[in-house]
């Protein structure tokens, strides 16, 4: 007859304990995180009607931030917002419908092409297409 | 089959200047065999960006070079060194010469001779005065190298060593009355240190400002039309602001005057308000409308300053707890821009819209301080499930040792090591 | 009541596996207890770490991405974004380069024990077989994450087995799946890492267990003592308690010292200056450094690799060529010779670490 002894009962209560000390983790690990993982190739930047025209907003694209504008036509165009000169964001100026690095002023055209300033590289430019009332920007070839 | 000789000969002088190209140079050889200055252009000369187009010493100083003789080799075309003063003549032979210039580099500009006359040192060389700076002084002589080679003396990052040379010898400069300390002041500068340490070949050196071959002091309204080449946003704000009327009436160098000119330091807040060190209160007294506009100001950026600042501190505290917190180290680059934004913005001198541009950028700190906020708390809860998982596997632990201690004392207490023993629970 | 549950199922299992005599045999299982006896847990902690590999491992492949634009940012992902993701995934990083160690550990011991003297020579032979497969686990798994390290790291090993004569650049190619580092190489490293090595290793460890459990452990050359405790539940106990002091070390580090993310590899940059391979590559890594560039006229580096393959070939046959040991006789001459790889190995590594530039 086996008897039940104290440190029977400590030994399977600290088991217990350390099995549900690793399986808390892992179960949390499986489900699910609210965010679905880092979208390198494409990404939903907008929805429509978010923007309005002549304004621009700045997204996260894989690691880099982006910037997607809405021209005073209506016209969504997608570049990279990191400043080829000295890696500063750029933004969106409404006034000359450029954009503008405050770092250095260096200046870009909607089309990524150097207008002024220090920048010795033009700005990546993104594929834009709408997929309902999803923005999608993505990568280019 | 007749080839009519003319035709021939003018053929083969088609290719005339390739003849140059290993035909025997008699200046050079004897120059090598001698010492010190008659060695030097030789030594100098195999770098030369003239003898990349098949140029050589004759073509300069004339002589015959087909010859050993030194006699024979200083005939009739032999010009010889040309005296200081008339080296940019000399050099405007070709250089000024639209027409030659043409068969060698057409994209070359020619204007350097007309630009010069025009120049300080020009001038002064017009009226009499030889020790100033002909175009030796700064291209080199017989070693000159293209401006975008590295080592060439008028490389951006060198231009200040070549300017030096004579800038920054006081003596030489006493006598025009001039002080000598510009290029020390120039590499204390923000300038130099984009120049020379980020190695950002689009940052100013003295050519920049003053102008290269038409060089002369510029004159208190164009240096800031020099200094809105880059930076034009700055210039924009500025003229719209009442500090325009006020420096132009006052004579005053519109960006010289809070900036500098060559040792101009990294901008910083520090630079507005109503402190000792601020710049503001060297023209507004207290109680007036630019002193509160100062102060207001700086209020407004050194708030916007310090709660990025705090942010950027808990975002740091985190990572090295060993959080990952890349996400909202990138949304604070966002934050940064705008703080840029805010300060160039003080060159419109408008309270308000600072206040504006700095509210939008809290907004921004607002989310990027709540990432900060949980990435910290993260690392302590961390800690805190180590502390419980670790007490948890200690007992765990201890009661794996008490098990082996009864199991071994009861094994012991069975009589012969070896035998299994009543099974233990 | 429980008791009865717990009869009734084992009832249930033994009418349809017939376990009984395999517990049977587990209950009778003994083994040894001297002096030396300390070593045998290394064995066990090596087979718990692989486990945690395998447990951990397979969790990654959640969310892991094996795509140059995606794997270094799935890791990013992993280490910010999921519950716990900093801590399986450090959990990994952490316990490879413990489980390395400690298989080190495992074979000097089982080296200087002589336990590798007939019969059990094939579980020498396929325990050295898992150390080098362990350490290829460490060197595709390190390129995994694609950062600046990773890429480099395999770029200078790569090269060095593209250095070995006749069959080198071949080897080079069909290693990294073209001329250089690229998505091919990522693509498969992962397929190595989580398939072909794991299929490889596991039958390798299954053959090594059970050569292990049959033949049982062995004792060291004259001892003899007859003290044995039961493996079931005695010895299982005392494993039990290594395995949990190991749980807790690895959770201070992960807590304290997670693994980092790095910077994403740029192929177009610099090598970054002192890139050295992970710390149990580091002795071969520093010995081709230090080897001169010419030795009679063959080149050096070529002449240290063939030496690492001849000798890695003679340590795994050492039971078949210490003869002494099969005949139960105590063997100095092998001794020393463990004795001075081992001293070699640490000094070697040592020295990567203390010497600049080296």
């Amino acid at each position: 007859m086996k008897r039940r002894s104290a440190l029977d009962i400590f030994f399977g209560g600290s088991l217990v304990a350390t099995i549900a000390a690793f399986l808390y983790p892992v179960v949390r690990f499986v489900l699910p995180p609210k965010r679905t993982g880092a979208s390198v190739d494409s990404i939903v930047a907008a929805q429509a009607g978010e923007l309005a025209p002549n304004s621009a907003k700045v997204f996260k694209f894989g690691a880099a931030p982006a910037i997607l504008v809405n021209t005073p036509e209506g016209n969504l165009v997608a570049l990279t917002a990191v400043c080829t000169h000295l890696t500063c964001n750029v933004r969106f100026d409404a006034e000359t419908g450029t954009l503008f690095c405050p770092c250095h002023n260096g200046r870009f055209d909607l089309g990524g092409n150097v207008l002024s300033g220090p920048p010795p590289r033009p700005l990546e430019a993104f594929a834009v297409t709408v997929s309902g009332t999803d923005i999608i920007v993505s990568r280019r070839g | 089959m007749k080839i009519p000789i003319v035709r021939l000969l003018a053929v083969a002088a088609l290719f005339a200047p390739l003849a140059a190209f290993g035909q025997k140079n008699g200046c050079i050889d004897c120059h090598d065999q001698l010492d010190d200055e008659l060695k030097a252009p030789v030594a100098a000369f195999a770098a030369d960006v003239h003898r990349e187009y098949g140029l050589s010493c004759e073509d300069c100083h004339g002589g015959n070079p087909a010859t050993d003789d030194i006699g024979l080799a200083k005939d009739k075309s032999y010009k010889g060194a040309p005296a200081r003063g008339l080296i940019p003549v000399f050099c405007g032979g070709c250089h000024a010469d639209a027409a030659a210039m043409r068969a060698f580099n057409p994209a070359l500009r020619t204007d350097q001779l007309s630009q010069y006359e025009t120049s300080r040192h020009g001038l002064l060389l017009k009226s009499g005065d030889a020790k100033v700076a002909v175009c030796t002084d700064c291209h080199a002589v017989h070693g000159i190298l293209s401006a975008k080679m590295p080592k060439s003396t008028i490389f951006p990052w060198n231009i200040p060593q070549t300017c030096g040379r004579c800038h920054s010898d006081r003596e030489l400069m006493a006598g025009y009355r001039i002080p000598a300390d510009q290029v020390e002041e120039y590499m204390g500068s923000v300038h130099a240190k984009a120049l020379f340490e980020k190695k950002d070949l689009s940052a100013p050196a003295c050519n920049d400002c003053h102008g290269n071959h038409g060089a002369y002091p510029p004159s208190v309204t164009s240096v800031a039309a020099v200094c809105r080449q880059c930076h034009p946003s700055a210039g924009e704000l500025f003229s719209q602001s009442p500090h325009k009327k006020a420096f132009d009436e006052l004579g005053m160098g519109e960006c010289e005057t809070c900036h500098g000119n060559h040792r101009i330091e990294p901008p910083s807040t520090s630079m507005i308000g109503t402190d000792a060190g601020a710049v503001c209160v060297q023209c507004h007294d207290p109680g007036s409308r630019g002193f509160e506009t100062a102060a207001e100001i700086r209020r407004t950026l050194d708030g916007f300053s310090a709660a990025y600042d705090e942010v950027e501190g808990l975002l740091g505290l985190a990572r090295r707890k060993g959080v990952e917190v890349s996400d909202a180290e990138f949304s604070l680059l966002d934050v940064h821009t705008v703080l840029v934004s805010a300060e160039n913005l003080t060159h419109g001198l408008d309270a308000a819209a600072i206040s504006k541009a700095v509210a939008e950028g809290e907004q921004a700190l607002g989310g990027v301080r709540t990432a900060a906020r949980g990435a910290v708390d993260e690392a302590s809860f961390r800690r805190r499930g180590l502390a419980v998982t670790t007490a948890i596997l200690a007992l765990f632990g201890a009661a794996l040792a008490l098990k082996v201690r009864r199991m071994g004392r009861l094994r012991r207490g069975e009589g012969s090591p070896g035998s299994p023993g009543p099974t233990v629970p | 009541m429980a008791g009865s549950l717990a009869r009734d199922v084992w009832r249930f299992l033994d009418e349809r596996f017939l376990i009984s005599d395999l517990a049977g045999f587990a209950r009778k299982k003994m083994v040894p207890e001297h002096r030396r006896s300390f070593w045998y847990f290394f064995g066990g902690i090596c087979l718990f770490l692989t486990g945690i590999q395998v447990a951990t491992g397979g969790l990654l492949l959640l969310y892991y991405t094996p795509h140059v634009d995606a794997a270094h940012e799935s890791i990013q992902f992993i280490m910010g974004g999921v519950k716990f993701g900093w801590l399986i995934r450090s959990v990994h990083s952490w316990t490879a380069n413990i489980l390395i160690g400690m298989m080190f550990v495992h074979m000097f011991s089982t080296f200087f024990l002589k336990a590798y003297r007939k019969p059990r020579e094939l579980t020498w032979v396929t325990g050295f077989l898992l150390l080098v497969l362990f350490m290829a686990f460490g060197f595709s798994g390190y390129l995994l994450p694609w950062n600046e390290l990773s890429y480099f790291a395999t770029r200078v090993g790569t090269d060095i087995a593209g250095s070995l004569p006749l069959i080198g650049p071949w080897l080079k190619t069909v290693i990294l799946g073209g001329p250089e580092v690229s998505q091919a190489t990522l693509t498969r490293f992962f397929w190595f890492h989580v398939a072909l090595l794991p299929a490889v290793a596991l039958s390798l460890v299954a053959v090594h267990v059970l050569l292990v459990q049959t033949l049982g452990m062995s004792k060291p050359i004259g001892e003899r003592g007859k003290r044995e405790i039961p493996f079931f539940p005695d010895f299982i106990y005392k494993d039990a308690l290594g395995w949990t002091v190991i749980l807790v070390l690895v959770g201070v580090l992960c807590v304290f010292l997670p693994w980092e993310v790095g910077a994403k590899a740029d192929p177009l940059a610099s090598t970054p200056l002192g890139i050295k391979p992970e710390w149990y590559f580091t002795f071969m890594f520093s010995t081709l450094k230090i080897v001169p560039a010419h030795i009679l006229s063959i080149e050096g580096e070529k002449l240290a690799i063939l030496g690492f393959l001849a000798g890695g070939l003679l340590w795994m046959l050492v039971p078949f060529l210490d003869r002494r040991a099969r005949r139960e006789e105590k063997n100095p001459l092998w001794t020393w010779i463990g004795l001075a790889l081992a001293a070699y190995i640490v000094v070697m590594t040592v020295l990567t670490y203390t010497v600049p530039n080296l």
